[in-house]
């Protein structure tokens, strides 16, 4: 059969190695102005301290610099070239303007220590965008710190052991349903709590019976992604909320698929005690190759007193200005304030969007991961019959049958010109393939991509080592991890 | 909305497609009770002018124009255009971690770059990828050293950043890590003697920061000594990277904890900034984050893949070195642009003119006031100590439209009326000259009126 591949058609691209074997002595892309201060007599002012030599840095000039960059840009796929549809990771459109307000000079320039009096831009673009987010979610208070989503659970669990605490007793563990993130499991061990799982039930939702039957005083928390990693609403999610509020536990929400709710529901008023909200997913932050992040966390009134210090505050005079002094503030999680530049980026995209464009870009959202699951029904495997929001969780069922799981198909589907989709995540689905289009798909860019899913389970019926051999069009394919953890290379040496 | 790329038609047609009358039957999952019934009340959607007027209006209230002399572990060096040409590439700015190697082989060798530059800069055998900054890497790699020594208790300089001491001691609350602090002696620098008397068999690492928090190098030869006499890990922290072009990089150290944002990352209030960890090779399964190798595709050609992922959250869970998913990655990139314009020559004549600059200010502030700790050597932060409130000083100067020195009672309260002065390349010397006069007008001022009372009271 031939493939059907409409997205890409291959194109000649440069090779380029390492910056350091481009480098010569006596070659330079720096120049410093002349000195307008004496010169000094450095080994006298740093003794033994005085570094004489910088190794293999290397000594290359501006243009070898501005090539050797863009030719290994080009080796990259991106959301720029097309849909990138890995699922949880909300691999959204990042708007331009987001970039140019954030250098603006004094945006770009201001010092984390200048004084309030005049750090009031800054200071009243966190407050803003504070007010958005709270208002979104429906909670009562919130703190920007925390640099990364990992790292806003982890203040959101050391607020809710501050908060038990804060009651006599700080508990002992806290309940992770089996399709949650790998962060989550994680934070808990990094905030001390021991880890419980919790089963889902044959919808892949929460299984209630469990949940009632693990729920004890020794609980502080569960954390819950919702809409879950299947993609799948929690229906009985203030059910869940009861549940754990009578014996005096906590909700956490992992806000990681906040993109399926914004201006439909919002947590706060389904039963949430605290979450975080990742901007490099729903507010539209670039991912940059894998950050800089920012993972605000969101609180209800009754754990506002454990926030890390410093919060934004309006002074008596009307002016803003930070508090820092809290009592009973679980400290201080980041230097500074946090990723403030992800800040400016996602306040634009706030702005630009309005209450209108949230909710459609939701409903987007929402209507192009249920397109794709109609696409794509009956060609793959389909888990869960349970309704989709923002993502929809496939298996490689039937294609197993052939030898062919998830990784080969997704690897086949950069021949199509597509970012392959998440693979075997959720750990629930056995071969998953976890779809999330966001609403930056046109219908044109979809239908490509169902062409192409379907066209890939066509070859794996006709010809499965095709597929298995994928991908054929890049650079490298099937790079040797196995010899890269064995024997790590992490770094370059000169040859000898 | 203009981010959206579909037409009402479409979105009709798709509905048609999936069999739903409208696009809230697709969230009918939702318990009705709950769905939200009015518009969010965020401000109404804007034009793309507005935002930047917006913006615009508030960076002209946040210091624009202003000549400042803060570092305090931020640090206002000059950025060459071509790192925001570069980052700015579509191909970079929107990838995601680069987990698909044949896709992301631009990422993936960038940061293998990256980590060979880390490690030939500070004396280290591997860096990882990045971390969120540095005072989490600091946090990160204090608990690192506590799992390969199995020791629990950590001693820390007082000198080292002050918010960096506030991170590590909310990372540690919950791990069991007693946290103690070692004061500085009479030239700035950490007590040798008093961290003698109070290491212990228990102490899994000593965690210093060079330059230190008031730009004083710290001895590490000795330091390293104590540390390993001791059975403990010497953790050094470096908040300042350019001046590991001049000064010599802890080689002694067994984990480094740094803050690369001065390698060409804007101040940007605090953030977005790149922590990196780098150590020891047969540390490396110890060390959180993510890294890149080097390896071959079934042709045989060289290429880069993310390695190592035992150690992380999505494969170990609960057990895993750290729970860090989303690093730094975009200003890692920065970080290694910067590099790479400097590199063997540049970094050090860099380095060279920030040390010069540095060396002329603390002179002659010297001439008017006090200048602390002079014994030892100092890179590009020196503390003054003036007879008048800094903040007095620093209001007059902000109607020069200059930002003095950080004012160090609220961290280090016996420090009184000092404050830490920061000169980079970026400083000019008419620039420290007027700040320079402004501070001696304020002694002779106090000074005077010293005089007038005595006068009186004589």
């Amino acid at each position: 059969m031939k493939p059907k591949i409409r997205k890409a058609t291959r194109h000649v691209n440069q090779n380029e190695g390492l910056i350091f074997e481009k480098s010569s002595p006596g070659k330079a892309a720096w120049k410093l102005p002349p000195l307008d201060v004496p010169q000094v007599d450095t080994a006298k002012l740093l003794g033994k301290a005085e570094r004489k030599d910088l190794g293999n840095m290397p000594e290359v000039s501006e243009i070898e610099i501005i090539r050797h960059f863009t030719r290994l840009s080009t080796w990259n796929y991106a959301i720029d070239l097309g849909m990138y549809p890995l699922g949880s990771c909300t691999m959204k459109y990042n708007p331009r303007v987001n970039e140019a307000v954030a250098r603006v000079e004094g945006i770009a320039n201001g010092h984390p220590y200048q004084p309030e009096k005049i750090s009031q831009g800054a200071l009243q673009i966190m407050k803003t965008l504070s007010e958005c987010l709270i208002e979104i979610t429906g909670m009562d208070a919130i703190t920007l710190q925390p640099a990364a989503g990992a790292h806003g659970e982890m203040t959101g669990l050391l607020m809710v052991r501050a908060y038990h605490q804060s009651k006599g007793n700080p508990r002992k563990k806290v309940l992770i349903p089996d399709s949650a993130h790998g962060t989550n499991p994680a934070t808990a061990a990094m905030v001390n709590y021991a880890v419980e799982n919790l089963k889902s039930d044959a919808r892949g939702m929460v299984d209630l019976a469990s949940l009632k039957q693990q729920m004890n005083e020794d609980v502080a928390a569960l954390m819950l992604t919702n809409p879950n990693t299947l993609g799948v609403f929690e229906q009985q999610i203030h059910e869940i909320a009861d549940i754990l509020h009578a014996k005096g536990g906590l909700l956490y929400m992992d806000g990681a698929n906040m993109n399926a709710l914004v201006g439909k529901v919002r947590p706060g008023d389904f039963g949430v005690d605290v979450m975080h909200l990742n901007l490099h997913k729903t507010f539209s932050t670039p991912h940059g190759g894998g950050g800089p992040g920012s993972g605000p966390v969101a609180v209800k009134k009754g754990l506002e007193p454990f926030l890390p210090a410093p919060v934004v505050v309006a002074k008596p005079d009307g002016t803003l200005g930070f508090e820092y002094n809290r009592p009973h503030s679980v400290g201080r999680v980041r230097s500074f304030y946090g990723n403030f530049g992800m800040f400016v980026r996602a306040l634009a995209y706030i702005q630009a969007n309005g209450p209108d464009g949230l909710r459609e870009t939701t409903e987007d959202a929402v209507l192009n991961a249920n397109y794709i699951r109609k696409g794509l029904e009956g060609t793959y495997d389909l888990p869960y019959s349970t309704p989709s929001m923002h993502e929809v969780v496939f298996s490689d069922k039937l294609q197993a049958r052939k030898g062919v799981r998830t990784m080969d198909i997704a690897k086949r589907l950069i021949d199509y010109g597509f970012h392959p989709y998440t693979t075997a995540f959720p750990l629930i689905v056995p071969g998953a393939l976890m779809i999330e289009p966001t609403e930056s798909e046109s219908k044109e860019e979809m239908d490509l991509f169902i062409e192409a899913m379907k066209s890939i389970a066509e070859e794996v019926e006709e010809d499965p080592q095709t597929v298995l051999d994928a991908p054929h069009s890049t650079r490298v394919s099937r790079l040797d991890e196995t010899a890269a953890a064995r024997k790590p290379v992490l770094r370059w040496k000169p040859a000898n | 909305m203009r981010y959206l790329p579909k037409s009402p038609d479409d979105r009709e047609a798709m509905l048609k497609a999936i069999g739903a009358r409208s696009v809230d039957d697709l969230f009918a999952s939702i318990p009705a009770e709950y769905r939200l019934r009015r518009d969010l009340k965020i401000p109404r959607q804007m034009a793309e002018s507005e935002i930047v007027d917006f913006f615009r209006q508030r960076s002209r209230e946040n210091g624009d124009g202003y000549t400042s002399f803060l570092g305090a572990g931020a640090y206002f060096h000059y950025r060459p255009v071509i790192i925001d040409s570069l980052i700015s590439r579509g191909e970079f700015l929107t990838a995601y971690t680069p987990y698909q190697a044949e896709i992301s082989q631009g990422t993936l060798q960038s940061i293998f770059e990256f980590q060979t530059m880390i490690c030939e800069l500070t004396g280290m055998e591997v860096a990882n990828a990045s971390m969120y900054d540095g005072s989490t890497a600091a946090a990160e790699a204090v608990m690192m050293a506590v799992r390969l020594t199995g020791r629990r208790s950590v001693m820390v300089a007082r000198t080292l950043h002050p918010e960096y001491r506030e991170v590590l001691a909310t990372y540690a609350t919950h791990q069991g890590m007693p946290l103690s602090i070692a004061n500085y002696a009479q030239d700035g620098r950490l007590n040798l003697q008093e961290l003698e008397k109070s290491i212990t068999p228990e102490t899994a690492c000593v965690l210093v920061q060079s330059p230190n928090f008031f730009g004083i190098v710290e001895d590490i030869d000795a330091i390293a000594q104590i540390a390993h006499q001791n059975g403990a890990m010497l953790v050094v922290s470096i908040a300042e990277a350019v001046s590991l072009g001049i000064v010599e990089p802890p080689r002694q150290a067994d984990v480094i904890a740094m803050e690369a944002q001065s390698f060409g990352v804007p101040l940007g209030f605090g953030g977005p900034y790149c922590g990196v960890i780098a150590t020891r090779e047969k540390n490396v399964r110890q060390m959180p984050g993510r890294l890149v190798g080097q390896t071959t595709d079934k042709q045989g050609n060289r290429g880069f893949v993310l390695t190592l992922a035992t150690r992380e959250q999505h494969i170990r869970r609960e057990k895993a070195t750290s729970n860090i998913c989303t690093n730094q990655a975009l200003v890692a990139l920065m970080v290694n642009i910067f590099m790479t314009i400097y590199g063997r020559v540049g970094l050090k004549e860099l380095a060279k003119q920030n040390l010069a600059k540095t060396a002329y200010a603390a002179t002659q502030f010297a001439r008017h006031g006090k200048v602390l700790f002079g014994g030892a050597p100092r890179f590009n932060e020196f503390v003054v100590e003036t007879s008048e409130d800094p903040y007095a000083i620093n209001s007059r100067l902000l109607g020069h439209k200059m930002i003095g020195g950080l004012p160090l009672k609220k961290f280090y309260p016996e420090l009184g009326n000092s404050s830490l002065w920061c000169c980079t390349e970026l400083t000019t010397r008419s620039a420290i000259d007027t700040a320079v006069g402004l501070v001696a007008e304020s002694e002779r001022s106090v000074r005077s009126a010293k005089e007038e009372v005595e006068e009186v009271t004589r």
